[in-house]
């Protein structure tokens, strides 16, 4: 049997340099806003003799999950790079064709599986634009308490995975236990760690559980003092920023350019965060600062999401004082099904919930894009509906999948090393990049 | 839909406001310019010299099932539509540009010129649903295997399936 022809990906693949044409290889030099191949290159002379094409990944640790780059090397230096991706493509926005509105979110919370709520509220949110339903405002507010704790337990990830990357091994058990607090009120709250089905189109699954003040509190006031641990840990330490400060850096003007959103485009000092700039919920109730960085470097990006989860703590905290009681979703009849209670007393009621479970609601004729601001950034979805059950069309805008195109540019130049730095600061989901 | 009724959330189809001479409609509140391929890339363009600097999405839908959609005046509906979603980051705003792609001739201008960042979703458009975009300096597949035959995405793609051992299918031994 011969693996490398079962395993290649043929014009996928990165290529030498004297078959790859002027374009294409300005895209894998990272040459974004420099368009083909000039004179003062560093590597114009170089030829096919001298460099060498490596595989990192798909199975390489420090890619999380199944990210293939095909690195071109002069010695030690990235000259240029390819993501290649796809690996763990499984359909979904086919998938989301054949599932009701009902079922979607179980379909959407799977694809960014580091922050599952985000998922769910994009997907719910673009429903109900197209539905036109009001949501009582306790739904709202819960999913504004879901997605801030998930913004909390998902930079917590990436400050853990980040940590083990560049070799502080105890970070990331540091990073892990504290997600585990999020993700055991995640668990209370919705019945699972991961791939709750809490949002859904007219509200939240459930209400909040008995005692959540007091296990949100608990999170509040434990996380900021592990916080500034982390700061002493890593955020002063020399080596630390060593390995982080100046590597990987990205402009401004070419971070809009390849449509790069979240932490990489704040950390170019650019203060886009959809919750201030395109409010959605009530987040323009509350208030909280929008984090940016000077430089666009590894650390910058890094720095930005340890405070991220600084202003997602604030945020809670006000989100706690503000819970209004009411409704945990719309009472409407053609969304919701009826309660359980109606169900043993009232035939009507069961056809009802029969109904809404097995052929789902109809949504009216249209099409709606909706964006919210996920931890990594820009997270959309487009939804076209022809009246029926089910979507017509469900496209989710992922953000790391448009992030990733950051990382030909970012590597460029550098050592093999800070790659796994660079790529692990980019920090991409591929669930969500292969959907 | 194969109603002929305009849906509920979509006004101003009878009398289109015109952005840069093609005709526009609201979708819930949000702006859409309708577009057919030959004025594509003018329009974005345009769009982009507006202030509409960042692309934040570019998908394609087949509306082989729906092709009598609703559509302003002036729009004739083609089987695929290269949807684009751009965003003027000064002043908040969003605007959605919608192409026909007639299903004969599936080829529109690449945006990479105007926006880089739609490389990796022109060739996710074109690896899922076939529409070729003229000038992509690397137009390969980028979710499927290279070898892979058809778009799964189109419409006529059936969603397939994974053969399961039963009691009536002939076991592997």
């Amino acid at each position: 049997m011969d693996l490398t022809a079962e395993t290649d990906e043929h014009s996928q693949e990165l290529k030498r340099r004297s078959e790859t044409s002027p374009a294409e290889g300005a895209i894998e030099r990272g040459a974004v806003l420099r368009g083909v191949a000039t004179s003062d290159d560093v590597d114009v002379e170089i030829t096919d003799d001298e460099t060498m094409i490596i595989n990192m990944g798909p199975q390489h640790p420090s890619t999380h999950g199944v990210l293939r780059l095909m690195l071109e090397l002069d010695g030690e230096t990235v000259l240029r790079c390819k993501p290649i991706i796809g690996y763990l493509h499984t359909g979904m926005e086919k998938t989301g064709e054949d599932l009701t509105y009902l079922q979607g979110p179980t379909n959407v919370t799977r694809m960014d599986y580091a922050s599952p709520l985000n998922n769910e509220l994009v997907f719910a949110l673009a429903v109900e634009k197209l539905l036109e339903l009001e949501l009582p405002a306790r739904a709202q507010w819960i999913r504004m308490l879901m997605a801030e704790l998930n913004r909390i337990s998902s930079h917590l990830l990436f400050l853990a995975t980040n940590g083990m990357d560049l070799g502080a091994i105890s970070m990331m058990i540091y990073g892990f236990r504290d997600r585990e607090s999020v993700l055991a009120f995640f668990e209370k709250t919705t019945g699972l760690r991961m791939n709750h089905n809490y949002i859904r189109p007219g509200g939240v699954a459930a209400d909040l559980p008995d005692g959540w003040r007091d296990d949100v509190l608990r999170i509040c006031d434990d996380l900021p003092v592990h916080l500034d641990e982390y700061d002493q840990l890593l955020t002063g330490q020399p080596i630390w920023r060593e390995r982080t400060q100046g590597i990987g850096v990205i402009t401004q003007e070419q971070a809009i350019a390849v449509s790069a959103t979240g932490p990489i485009l704040r950390s170019t000092g650019l203060p886009w965060d959809l919750r201030r700039t395109i409010p959605y919920l009530f987040y323009d109730q509350l208030e909280f600062d929008v984090v940016v960085g000077t430089y666009g470097d590894t650390f910058d990006r890094y720095a930005i999401r340890l405070n991220e989860v600084r202003e997602s703590i604030k945020l809670v905290r006000q989100i706690l004082d503000r819970m209004p009681a009411g409704d945990y979703r719309a009472q409407d009849k053609k969304v919701t099904p009826p309660p359980r209670a109606r169900i043993d007393e009232s035939m009507e009621a069961l056809i009802h919930h029969f109904k809404i479970f097995t052929e789902g609601y109809k949504v009216p004729e249209g099409e709606v894009y909706v964006a919210i601001e996920s931890p990594r950034g820009e997270l959309g979805c487009y939804i076209v509906s022809d009246g029926s059950a089910r979507p017509y069309r469900l496209h989710i805008r992922a953000p790391s999948f448009v992030n990733l195109q950051v990382l030909p540019h970012l590597l460029r130049g550098g050592l093999v090393a800070d790659a796994v730095a660079v790529i692990s600061s980019v920090d991409p989901i591929m669930g969500e990049v292969d959907r | 839909m194969s109603d002929t009724d305009v849906p509920a959330g979509e006004v101003a189809v009878e009398e289109p406001a015109l952005i840069h001479g093609f005709p526009s409609s609201l979708s819930h509140g949000q702006l859409v310019v309708h577009v057919d391929a030959g004025h594509y890339l003018e329009l974005v363009t345009a769009l982009r010299d507006d202030g509409y600097a960042f692309c934040a999405d570019l998908t394609v839908v087949d509306y082989l099932l729906a092709i009598d959609r609703p559509m302003p005046t002036g729009v004739t509906p083609e089987r695929f539509e290269v949807v684009v979603n751009l965003l003027s980051m000064d002043e908040g705003t969003r605007v959605r540009v919608r192409a026909q792609v007639p299903e004969s001739d599936p080829t529109v201008p690449t945006l990479f010129g105007l926006y880089p960042g739609t490389e990796a979703m022109e060739r996710e458009a074109y690896d899922m649903f076939g529409v070729v975009f003229e000038g992509h300096p690397d137009l390969t597949r980028i979710l499927m295997p290279d070898d892979w035959e058809g778009h799964p995405l189109r419409k006529d793609y059936a969603v397939g399936r994974i053969p399961v051992q039963f009691k009536d299918a002939p076991g592997p031994r």
